[in-house]
């Protein structure tokens, strides 16, 4: 996409005045240039405004302890009605499909209802039973990659295997899952021209075909005896059935893009990271143990959602400025996970760190990702193959990465593996 | 210094000195305890250090607050003894205590 891999224009964070800094601006995360704005923000202004931008106006907090302070208290900073900024026409949000509802942008009580109708699906105990399943696939994908010439890793190896995943806990059939990745690929995107979609129109439509394909879906599961996969929990767990199809269409996109492009981002992330480390990379190979604790290292060096968004209920005091009551705050993990009171040397990927757990990735409090173990779980397999069937997966070209403050990822990465075992 | 002991689900027992005013995630995490992981640090907002207390401990472990029990509405297999071990502060009553560990942090 040519407007992804345009030249990076050097742009000078630290002459703008603090109230001119918009620290969501898309295009810095294209360009892996966010990073001198973030520390600016920590240091200066941990509680920051932005009064006007594309996507309104918003608060940053960019500290460690302030990010946790904020997630921890969902009666004041509530997830309703959505936990992404939204692009501004004429001061309003713009909304793609009014009305959809999803329990990652519901507080209390009813956020609490269906996340426990998903979570035994992503269970740990549910887990054990789609390891051996997990395993095979990566197995499969890894033995069939081309040796000695490049190739996308994004597409042949983070999108299959999480595209697998995710089918598999939909009970969609195999044969669908790039369309799963097609879904979540365009719900989190921007339209424009040379985009995966140009026009909001083009997008509507694609919003319209996902959601039938669902519809159908449910209507089928309902008239069915219950089975293990999500659709079929949704539509007979006491808690969910009555939902309306906008709440339900709303809980099947959230799986989509949670279960997708977060996990397929570290994914890549993992294999980008590592190679930018040799001395890393030559730990992990020498000690393969350490693959729990450089996965998590990953997450947090990755952060694959940069920031989540809350609405202030009340007027609240907060690091020392007055946040309004319906003001838009962003949590930015992105920042939190780079914190030098919080974590040391937090720039440097190291693979084994004395508590690589201890990141904000997944976020914290009541809307802590409900998939953790289940992301964690795909990128300790892909690695567990891998290290056994390749001696190097080495990195030939600059990724090219997403176009959006929100999904920190990868368009594409182009890898050579030079031999197998 | 209180004596903790905490038994994974396989049985096996970890004896631990844990110092007074610690709490119990840090006791097993900083000891190199497995099965209790702490991911927040001991902010009571990610439920991965859950734990079980027999009936007997409850008085002096006192009861779940209010943020602890809408964290542990999450996590796996909570039963009515559930704690998350970040919330409960060691001091000379808890010497003795003995805790029980999830088979898995969720
Ligand atoms: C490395 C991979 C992943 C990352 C970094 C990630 C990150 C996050 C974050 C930051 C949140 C919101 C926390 C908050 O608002 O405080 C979240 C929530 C959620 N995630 Fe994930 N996620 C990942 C993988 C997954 C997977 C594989 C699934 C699939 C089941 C998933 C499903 C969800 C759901 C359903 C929620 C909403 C939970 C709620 O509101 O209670 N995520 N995730
Ligand atoms: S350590 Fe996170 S809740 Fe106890």
């Amino acid at each position: 996409m040519s407007d992804v891999a345009a030249p990076v224009e050097v742009e000078d964070v630290a002459a703008l005045p603090l109230e001119e800094l918009h620290p969501a601006k898309a295009k810095r995360f294209a360009n892996d240039t966010l990073w001198p704005v973030f520390e600016r923000l920590r240091r200066e202004a941990p509680v920051h405004y932005t009064p006007e931008s594309e996507v309104g106006a918003y608060w940053s907090i960019s500290r460690w302890d302030d990010i946790m302070a904020v997630d921890t208290d969902h009666k004041t900073f509530s997830s309703e009605p959505n936990i992404t900024l939204l692009p501004h026409v004429d001061g309003q949000a713009d909304v793609t499909v009014p009305g959809l509802a999803m329990f990652i942008a519901m507080d209390p009580p009813k956020h609490d209802i269906q996340r426990k109708t998903v979570s035994p699906a992503v269970s740990p105990t549910n887990l054990k039973l789609l390891e051996p399943l997990i395993r095979e696939r990566a197995a499969k994908i890894l033995d069939s990659l081309p040796i000695g010439e490049p190739f996308d890793w994004v597409d042949l190896v983070s999108k299959e295997l999480t595209a697998m995943t995710l089918a598999t806990l939909f009970g969609v059939p195999q044969e669908y899952r790039r369309l799963l990745t097609h879904w979540s690929d365009i719900v989190t995107a921007q339209p424009g021209p040379g985009r995966i979609v140009e026009t909001r129109e083009e997008k509507i439509q694609v919003f319209q075909d996902y959601h039938a394909y669902f519809t159908k879906l449910w209507n089928e599961r309902v008239n069915a005896e219950p089975t293990g996969d999500l659709i079929s929990m949704l539509a007979h767990s006491p808690a969910t059935r009555n939902m309306s199809p906008l709440e339900f269409f709303g809980n099947v996109i959230l799986l989509t893009v949670g279960g997708n492009d977060t996990t397929r981002n570290t994914m890549t992330g993992s294999v980008y990271a590592l190679n930018k480390n040799p001395d890393e990379f030559a730990k992990l190979k020498a000690s393969p143990e350490l693959l729990p604790s450089m996965v998590s290292e990953t997450i947090r060096w990755q952060t694959p959602l940069a920031y989540m968004k809350r609405r202030a209920t009340r007027d609240v005091e907060f690091g020392g400025k007055t946040i309004r009551e319906g003001d838009t705050v962003a949590m930015w993990y992105v920042s939190g996970n780079r914190d030098e009171s919080v974590i040391d040397r937090p720039n440097d990927y190291i693979i084994d760190r004395e508590r690589p757990r201890q990141h904000m990735s997944f976020g914290f409090g009541i809307h802590r990702c409900v998939g953790n173990r289940l992301a964690e779980l795909q990128l300790q397999i892909v690695w567990e193959e891998a290290l056994k069937r390749f001696p190097d997966i080495v990195v030939v070209e600059e990724p090219v990465r997403v176009l959006s403050s929100f999904v920190k990822g990868y368009e594409s990465m182009q890898v050579v593996i030079p031999a197998r075992h | 210094m209180p004596k903790i002991t905490y038994v994974e689900s396989d049985g096996n027992r970890h004896e631990i000195d844990v110092d007074a005013g610690w709490n119990l995630m840090d006791g097993a995490v900083k000891n190199g305890v497995p099965g209790i992981d702490g991911d927040c640090g001991g902010n009571c907002a990610c439920a991965t250090c859950h734990i079980f207390v027999s009936a007997e401990w409850a008085e002096v472990t006192g009861e779940r607050t209010e943020a602890e029990q809408e964290m542990l509405e999450f996590a796996e297999n909570v039963q009515s003894n559930s704690r998350l071990a970040c919330q409960i502060e060691v001091d000379d009553r808890l010497d003795g205590l003995v805790v029980h560990l999830p088979e898995s942090q969720y």
